[in-house]
């Protein structure tokens, strides 16, 4: 995080030189105010994340409220029923950026056993989802990781704008570095291990 | 009603459950009389009425007045497919006397009308008997697709108002066909 931008200037004790961005992003990601959509019993292991034993607070997430305008980060923890789905997308919409989602368990990431007409196969589906946590429901622990996660994540790809991960125009940044490169051709330019490794390759294969 | 009281077992020990149990039979032989052609039946103590459409409320009616002040619940099973079965739906009854604990099971089968636009089977409402059916005679709408005549505020109860099929019919798919793809999708870029 600490960079300095020119080497030969001397900084005064105590100042650290640093991007906006990444500031932003360290203050965001170390205070996380989760929104519990508790719908089944993901939310009885999302309350023991939260309480003393897990002890969400060493994370700086230990913050609930009910009240989406206080929150940044949406806990889906448990199915979401058809007739829930509006619920859920005015409250995602009422909350203010940046802010993130996780979704929590098998049944909010993919409808879990409940493959029925009432119940959504998949959050994902009508919701922008940041993290995913596998189980059923999952242990403390994963949902712990999975906020670690997220904050790396924050640290990474978020933005001052608070207008995070902007995801169309990563996808065709993707797209490109993938149609660009030949998936046969062994690019050794730049590694000179494997640039010796093919020249001893050669040479034993003429000697032969 | 030879076959209701001859089935019954005597529980001499119970006086209570003897008691409502007459007074069901009772209850039961007066509108057997007053209406010919509704079968009765008994199984393990448990008493049936089986009631054609047509008649049910009227039925329904005489039966409150007899004592079965109670409407416990209004249910349906779909029999399609269903081994022996005569009638496509069997609407369920469960009424109860306040003053004699007596219990009665009144049945109404219904068939999807040949034709029509809709294909509901319909069946006169008992809300003006008990206002405690509105929401169940609701239910059974929204699940089974019975129209009921005369209901006050015939609206869906359980599934969303824009959903369009009746899912607990057996010819419905258990995953759906669909319903809630019709939702908008949020994205980041949108949301």
């Amino acid at each position: 995080m600490a960079v300095n931008p020119s080497p030969g200037l001397e900084l005064p004790e105590n100042v650290v030189v640093s991007r906006l961005d990444e500031l932003a992003n360290w203050c965001r990601k170390n205070s996380l105010w989760p929104m519990p959509f508790a719908t089944a019993c993901c939310g009885i292991e999302l309350m023991a994340t939260g309480a003393s034993k897990h002890d969400l607070a060493r994370f700086g997430a230990e913050v609930f409220r009910f009240s989406p305008r206080q929150c940044d980060l949406m806990i889906v923890a448990g199915r979401v029923v058809m007739k829930m789905l509006p619920v859920l997308q005015r409250i995602w919409l009422q909350m203010s950026e940046p802010k993130w989602c996780i979704s929590m368990g098998a049944c909010a990431s993919t409808g879990g056993v409940f493959d029925t007409y009432a119940v959504v196969q998949g959050i994902d589906r009508f919701i922008p989802v940041d993290m995913y946590v596998p189980g059923c429901p999952p242990r403390p622990e994963q949902l712990i990781q999975a906020i670690i996660d997220l904050q790396d994540k924050i640290q990474r790809e978020g933005t001052i704008t608070g207008r995070e991960f902007d995801t169309a125009g990563r996808q065709l940044r993707k797209r490109a570095l993938v149609e660009s490169a030949d998936p046969l051709t062994i690019d050794a330019s730049r590694n000179p291990v494997l640039q010796r490794r093919l020249s001893e390759f050669a040479e034993s294969s003429s000697a032969r | 009603m030879s076959e209701a009281t001859s089935s019954r077992e005597p529980s001499s020990h119970d006086p209570a459950i003897t008691g409502s149990e007459r007074a069901a039979d009772e209850a039961i032989a007066a509108v057997t009389t007053a209406f010919p052609g509704v079968e009765s039946s008994v199984f393990r103590g448990q008493r049936r009425l089986v009631v054609p459409v047509e008649r049910s409320f009227t039925l329904l009616e005489s039966l409150k007045e007899a004592g079965f002040d109670l409407l416990v619940d209004v249910s349906c099973v779909d029999y399609l497919e269903y081994r022996g079965a005569k009638h496509r739906f069997g609407l369920v009854y469960l009424l109860a006397s306040t003053a004699t604990n007596a219990r009665l099971t009144v049945r109404v089968f219904v068939d999807e009308p040949v034709e029509g636009d809709d294909s509901c089977p319909v069946v006169r409402s008992v809300v003006p008997l008990w206002e405690g059916a509105n929401w169940l005679e609701r239910e059974v709408w929204d699940l089974f697709g019975i129209r009921f005549e005369g209901h006050p505020d015939l609206r869906r109860l359980v599934m969303p108002e824009e959903f369009a099929a009746h899912p607990l019919r057996k010819d419905y798919p258990l995953q759906g066909r669909g319903e809630r793809h019709n939702f908008p999708v949020l994205t980041r870029d949108r949301s």
